[in-house]
């Protein structure tokens, strides 16, 4: 694993895994930065009451 | 909730351990008694009357009228519609599945699968081609007269065939289609071929009649979807055991009428829960396009149920270049998309090309609201006007909405607030 200083981040090539939201990774696609994109939402897609009824649904 | 998940556990066994066997053909009438009397149609999806029925299944109707001799001509047909003189049921409520339109009335001949491992019988008519045919919605001639065929040659011979052996086990020969590259929704050409290997040995020993007997391995042969409606009554056999399991969260059925989606769970018994259904996105036969295109519909979505079709889109590469689902490479990446929301992999129906992978089985209304992922199911569109029949296939998903409600609903039975 390469463990660079903090300001090799910036200095480097990025390499980017975005969680969530898709339109962030196909922007960075677009400028040619090397993206994983990971699907993920909130559950029950951020409805709190829904999300606290399958929790004790067990889900 | 340990109840949930016992319940579940059961529900997925009662699944795996399911028998079905092809074991007759026999007129409607005498699979359902209840279509004796009166002008009863049963068709795809939950409940509709004609005011919201949709074009195709509207065409349907009036070509089954005049078939079954209640009108004489698709225009007294529509006006006797129109006028409440038909009585319509869901094919589901009824131990029955039916593709597209779905129709069924007393003397169309259905196929027989018996689930030997819980004594169930189901029901479906006999696949009737691509094109321009009843299940699409149309209603000519020649539709009906194919319809006359299927019920006068088809299915006697069939019968016949059936009866003078054990039946044909199908939970093996679907094993073998999906190595075989078959998802047994837009893809039958295995499953259709392996059958006819079954039964032609059958056929040539009880059919007197040489013309018929070439005249129905021929159109056996030449239809490479013949098995989708073997496939799904075996749906049907299968997940009519899995109702009304207490606090059970597994999906029965899933089902469209062209105007709304609808699932019944387990835990909630025959209880619909309906919503809008969606348009499928698809490629489309030369000369047709998406503005031709009706929403979607049918009994088939039995077939995903069960955890083929769509959740088998691994196993079959050629389907997802055939319904616009992207290249075959990406094929896997839907069944992989459907375990998030089911409970278990089958042990015996499972993926060469995924490392046999089980089929994803047991769609979990919990998961799917929890993830927002919803089941993919692979389609057959037909053009929106009657009588015009199948202009592509394509993919299409289940309504979000229906899996809230039941959640909600299971909560409720289950005094969770």
């Amino acid at each position: 694993m390469n463990k660079g200083k903090p300001a090799d981040l910036l200095s480097g090539p990025l390499h980017v895994v975005n969680v969530g939201l898709e339109s962030f990774s196909e922007q960075l696609k677009d400028l040619g930065v090397d993206v994983v994109q990971v699907d993920w939402s909130p559950p029950a897609a951020g409805d709190p009451d829904l999300a606290r009824l399958l929790s004790k649904l067990g889900a | 909730m340990d109840v949930i998940e016992q319940a579940n556990r059961a529900a997925v066994d009662r699944m795996f351990a399911a028998d079905p066997v092809l074991v007759d053909v026999i007129p409607a009438v005498e699979a359902i008694g209840f279509l004796a009397e009166g002008h009863k149609i049963l068709h795809a999806g939950p409940p509709v009357d004609w005011s919201r029925m949709c074009g195709p299944m509207r065409g349907a109707v009036a070509g089954i009228a005049v078939f079954e001799g209640w009108a004489g001509d698709l225009e007294e047909a529509a006006a006797m519609a129109a006028d409440g003189a038909f009585e319509f049921h869901p094919n589901h409520h009824f131990g029955t599945v039916g593709p597209m339109t779905g129709l069924t009335t007393r003397s169309q001949p259905v196929m027989v699968v018996a689930n030997r491992a819980f004594g169930n019988l189901s029901y479906c008519t006999i696949n009737e081609g691509l094109g321009k045919v009843m299940r699409f919605g149309g209603n000519d001639e020649e539709v009906l007269a194919r319809l006359r065929w299927l019920r006068d040659v088809a299915g006697p011979l069939l019968a016949e065939a059936l009866r003078s052996g054990e039946g044909i086990a199908l939970k093996g020969l679907i094993a073998r289609g999906l190595g075989m590259g078959d998802e047994m929704h837009q893809r039958n050409i295995a499953c259709s071929s392996l059958l006819v290997r079954e039964l032609a040995p059958a056929l040539a020993r009880t059919s007197t009649d040489r013309e018929r007997l070439g005249e129905l391995l021929q159109f056996m042969s030449g239809n490479d979807q013949f098995f989708l409606n073997v496939g799904m009554a075996t749906g049907k056999a299968i997940m009519d055991p899995v109702r009304d399991i207490e606090a059970s969260s597994i999906v029965t059925a899933m089902s469209r009428n062209g105007t709304d989606f609808g699932i019944t769970v387990s835990g909630t018994g025959d209880r619909w829960f309906t919503a809008p259904v969606e348009m499928p996105e698809g490629l489309y036969f030369p000369g047709f396009t998406e503005a031709d295109s009706n929403p979607d519909m049918g009994d088939s979505t039995i077939v995903e149920t069960m955890g083929l079709g769509g959740f088998a889109m691994g196993a079959s590469p050629a389907v997802a270049g055939f319904v616009g689902a992207g290249a075959a490479s990406e094929a896997a990446n839907f069944t992989r998309n459907m375990t998030e929301i089911t409970y278990d992999s089958n042990p015996e129906w499972t993926i060469p090309a995924m490392d046999y992978l089980g089929v994803p089985s047991g769609i979990d209304i919990r998961r799917v609201v929890e993830t927002g992922i919803v089941p993919t199911i692979n389609t057959g569109i037909a053009h929106k006007e009657p009588g015009i029949g199948q202009i592509g296939a394509g993919v299409v998903t289940a309504p979000m909405a229906c899996f809230t409600q039941a959640v909600h609903a299971l909560a409720e039975q289950l005094g969770v607030s």
